[in-house]
């Protein structure tokens, strides 16, 4: 039998591995074009000074993208190595976007960086530009198939459940990959990358100002991470608006649990600005509400209402009755002694089968559960409200708090011109490079969490995707993933750091302008 | 659509093709790195080595970023079965690989020798355990796996941490490991002789004869050690309406069954005699001095050195040395027969694409790197 602490703890594995991983990511998807950007420029006007911009945010890059790419390895290993019952599970349509993701993306992206840092005096100018937008082309398009692959855990269309294989077979490719979750997903988590990249430019940037070094260097860059920051807060914004609409038609449990709705309120239905919830009691302590925002939010208009948590759980009893109905055909059929009946009963339920393993938690006997049974399994069946209604905010509090700063950034850098005397706003915006990170955090646990109890939305119940692992194997590898990534982390900082004192490498001649046929290097 | 079974047979070609392509890529890169400490006799030297494969280890270790992903795919039972059992060796391929990246990118940022040392050293962890592993893992699939599978079709394996980790590293499996390391060596050291200057070159060429005679002579022994060996044969596949698609077969255990096939099929026996050859082919003009050409023949004897033991097992991925019914096979380790067609699509597409890049970025980068331009990014 699978132990419950080894279920948590690879849970607790999984979050910390890929929350870690997700340090990196964005990052090198935001820096990655603000890199492109700063090469099209200096391609174009041949002025030095942008050359030296490339090299010097293609070195931050390189730091950060190593430790990207380490971790992303323990992702996709730990899929087979403890997740083994997720992989039979959903390995036919999951591994599928994993196995397009190297073919098509990583290739592209891992071919390219290595010419990118190496390939100075190997290319022309032209040629190296090339070579850059193909690395920052192939870092996006791997996260648009780990985004199809995570919007199918939370949207599982296009596929079929297997009596014979007991598992999810695919059924439509191109609705996999077309699914409107991830297309609003993808550039949702792209535009949160942006964000990153930008403050990042505008953070470092702001450091040199304080410091009275390479001011040319600095207000350059700070003008690109301004505008970078800008274009994505903005689409990050409208994004983010669609994204929701999407878990009002396909999560409605996490759509409440983000907002603490646990009574269904009337249409438009008011919005919690801050709310302390009670996860026993299905109620709000106590809230500060904002009349018609989330009904507005939720589903763009005035009529329609957002059901509450009491009443999705109440809908859920009735799923997880027709699942252990599902469990029971699914036996017979499995053992051979179905009859025509007991076949009609399997279609008829199938579709709620996943309530029925959710069921395995909470009774002995999920093929005939008792009532309170099925109360506890529907009453496990939402998320937690702490987690996803605060991470939601922290989410969209941390991006506007960000507008503010680059809007007071851009104000003084363009407006007022005089951004290098505002020494308060320049200190704010160096520690301000935390804050997208944080939003960005934020945002992945909203999406996975809010996805609990579930692994598929709807599907496979997390518990019963781990390995059959013991205790002792997942305690000692997670203390290792903490050990080891913990010192990895410290070494990348350190470094990162130090590189960023050590300030860019600028030409003598910085308005120097490099003619075609002259060498790049 | 093309018929099922021929899928799955084309599908076990595709895994060995990523496979090979993995040992032939990123298992070159590897014993660089590993070689660079013996062959680099100063800081600088090491660097110049380094510099030769500095481009290109990053998009050669997708290879096993792909594969796995592949496998995920196509073969999703491998996947669940082979990486949960073999927790504990996945865990330390992952431990000691995550050092390269790292290394490759750090290395260079900071010019202290203690710095540079430092990430020497976990760049040869990094590179000789995951050699060393994938030869064991091969070794391991030959004697059989103690794993599982129950009646909710969920995998088992025997042990947990050192009780399911030690007894992977018996004798044969070790020895399979050497060989592994052995005829990476001496591609590395064929690529040290092609892509730098003297006298670093010469060392290499120096070593790969060598080398690639000691890969020869435990390939050898592994091929005798594994005449004693019982394996399994497939007496017949799981019914098609069957609901244990995988523990419904019939298996037996066949005396000197690794040989069967070859026995059977006399005409597989061409790919460890082309294993033999092209090693000796590959040492014969080593010793000629035409780096060049050595370094293609012993490719070719390693993807060979590689597909041996895949023919010696077909049908068989996977052996079950604790339920035979469990093991599993090109028939019923894979996914769906949609799946199966798109992936292939995908494969017989993006691999040549990704080739094609590939070797344009190693011509772009072909230069004999000389001590002089080391940490030249």
């Amino acid at each position: 039998m699978i132990s419950e602490t080894m279920v948590e703890l690879s849970r607790w594995q999984f979050a910390a591995t890929s929350l870690y991983h997700f340090l990196f990511v964005p990052l090198t998807l935001g820096l990655s074009w603000l890199i492109v950007a700063m090469e099209i420029i200096y391609v174009r006007s041949g002025n030095a000074l942008y050359r030296d911009m490339v090299r010097f945010w293609g070195k931050i890059f390189g730091i950060n993208f190593a430790l990207g790419v380490a971790t992303g390895i323990t992702l996709e290993f730990e899929f087979g190595t403890n997740w083994s019952n997720y992989s039979h599970y959903v390995g036919d349509i999951f591994g599928a976007p994993l196995a397009f993701e190297g073919l098509m993306a990583f290739f592209l992206e891992s071919t390219f960086i290595g010419l990118f840092f190496t390939g100075w005096n190997r290319f022309s100018k032209k040629g190296h530009l090339a070579v850059t937008i193909l690395t920052a082309l192939g870092s996006n398009l791997s996260a648009m198939w780990i985004l199809i692959a995570n919007a199918w855990m939370q949207y599982p269309e296009f596929s079929q459940f297997s009596p014979e294989h007991m598992r999810m077979e695919m059924t439509d490719w191109w609705g996999l990959v077309f699914s409107p979750v991830a297309q609003v997903k993808f550039i949702h988590t792209l535009c949160a990358g942006y964000v990153v990249g930008g403050m990042f430019v505008i953070g470092v940037s702001a450091w040199y100002m304080l410091k009275d070094r390479c001011l040319e260097f600095a207000k350059r860059s700070m003008t690109i991470g301004i505008v970078f920051t800008f274009c994505a807060l903005g689409a990050g914004g409208l994004s983010g608006d669609q994204a929701g609409l999407e878990i009002t038609a396909h999560q409605p449990a996490k759509l409440a649990a983000m907002e603490a709705e646990y009574e269904t309120q009337e249409a438009p239905a008011s919005w919690a600005a801050i709310a302390i919830p009670d996860e026993e009691k299905m109620q709000r302590r106590f809230s500060i509400d904002v009349p018609w925002l989330f009904g507005l939010l939720a589903t763009h208009s005035l009529d329609t209402k957002v059901p509450g948590l009491i009443d999705i759980v109440s809908r859920n009893e009735d799923r997880v009755r027709s699942g252990a109905q599902a469990l029971a055909a699914l036996s017979k059929i499995r053992s051979g002694s179905a009859t025509n009946e007991d076949r009609a009963a399997f279609e008829e339920h199938r579709k709620d089968l996943g309530y029925g393993m959710l069921l395995e938690r909470y009774s002995k006997n999920p093929q005939a559960p008792a009532d309170d049974e099925i109360r506890a399994a529907a009453r496990g069946s939402v998320p937690s409200v702490w987690v996803s209604f605060y991470s939601f905010r922290a989410m969209i509090g941390l991006m506007g708090l960000i507008g503010l700063l680059a809007a007071l950034a851009a104000f003084f850098h363009w407006y007022k011109k005089d951004l290098l005397k505002r020494r308060w706003l320049l200190k704010i915006l160096v520690l301000a490079i935390a804050l997208p990170y944080l939003a960005s955090e934020a945002g992945w646990l909203l999406a996975e969490v809010g996805r609990q109890p579930w692994a598929i939305q709807d599907v496979l119940p997390t518990f019963a995707a781990t390995s059959t692992l013991s205790t002792t194997d997942v305690a000692i590898s997670l203390g290792l993933f903490v050990a080891i990534y913990t010192v990895l982390l410290v070494i990348m900082a350190t470094l990162m750091v130090r590189t960023v004192r050590k300030g860019p490498e600028l030409s003598p001649d910085p308005r120097k302008i490099i003619r075609a046929g002259e060498a790049n290097a | 659509m093309l018929d099922y079974d021929t899928l799955k047979v084309i599908w076990w070609v595709l895994i060995g093709v990523l496979l090979i392509g993995f040992a032939l890529t990123s298992g070159t890169d590897m014993a660089v790195s590993v070689l660079s400490l013996r062959a680099g006799r100063s800081l600088k030297e090491r660097g110049a080595i380094l510099s030769t494969i500095a481009p290109h280890w990053d998009g050669n270790q997708v290879w096993l970023i792909t594969a796995g992903g592949a496998i995920f795919a196509a073969w999703p039972e491998i996947y669940s079965a082979a990486f949960s059992g073999l927790y504990w060796a996945m865990l330390l391929l992952l431990f000691t690989i995550w050092m390269r990246p790292l290394a490759f990118d750090y290395r260079s940022h900071i010019q202290s020798e203690r710095w540079q040392k430092g990430w020497d050293v976990a760049l040869f962890i990094g590179s000789l355990v995951p050699m060393l592993i994938c030869g064991v893992a091969f070794g391991n699939l030959l004697e059989g796996l103690p794993f599982w599978q129950d009646a909710d079709l969920r995998w088992h394996y025997e042990g947990s941490f050192l009780t399911a980790l030690l007894p992977l590293l018996n004798p044969f499996a070790l020895l399979c490991g050497l060989v592994s390391v052995l005829m990476l060596l001496t591609q590395g050291s064929l690529w040290i002789a092609m892509r730098t200057g003297e006298p670093i070159a010469s060392r290499g060429l120096k070593w790969s004869p060598r080398l690639a005679v000691a890969a020869l002579v435990l390939f050898g022994i592994c091929g005798i050690w594994a005449w004693s060996f019982d394996a399994l044969g497939l007496v017949s596949r799981a019914p098609e309406d069957s609901f244990n698609l995988i523990t419904a077969k019939q298996v037996e255990s066949v005396s000197h069954g690794l040989f069967a096939n070859y026995i059977s099929h006399p005409a597989t026996m061409a790919v460890p005699a082309l294993a033999v050859l092209a090693i000796l082919a590959g040492a014969f003009h080593a010793l000629r001095g035409r780096a060049a050409r050595a370094f293609v023949e012993n490719a070719v004897g390693i993807a060979c050195i590689i597909a041996t033991p895949a023919v010696a097992l077909f049908p068989f991925l996977m052996p079950s040395s604790r339920d035979p019914a469990s093991s599993l096979t090109v028939w019923d380790a894979t996914s769906s027969q949609l799946t199966l067609t798109i992936m292939m699509f995908a494969v017989v597409i993006f691999v040549p694409l990704a080739l094609g890049y590939t070797i344009f970025a190693y011509r772009r980068m072909w230069r004999r790197a000389s001590p002089d331009d080391a940490n030249a990014h």
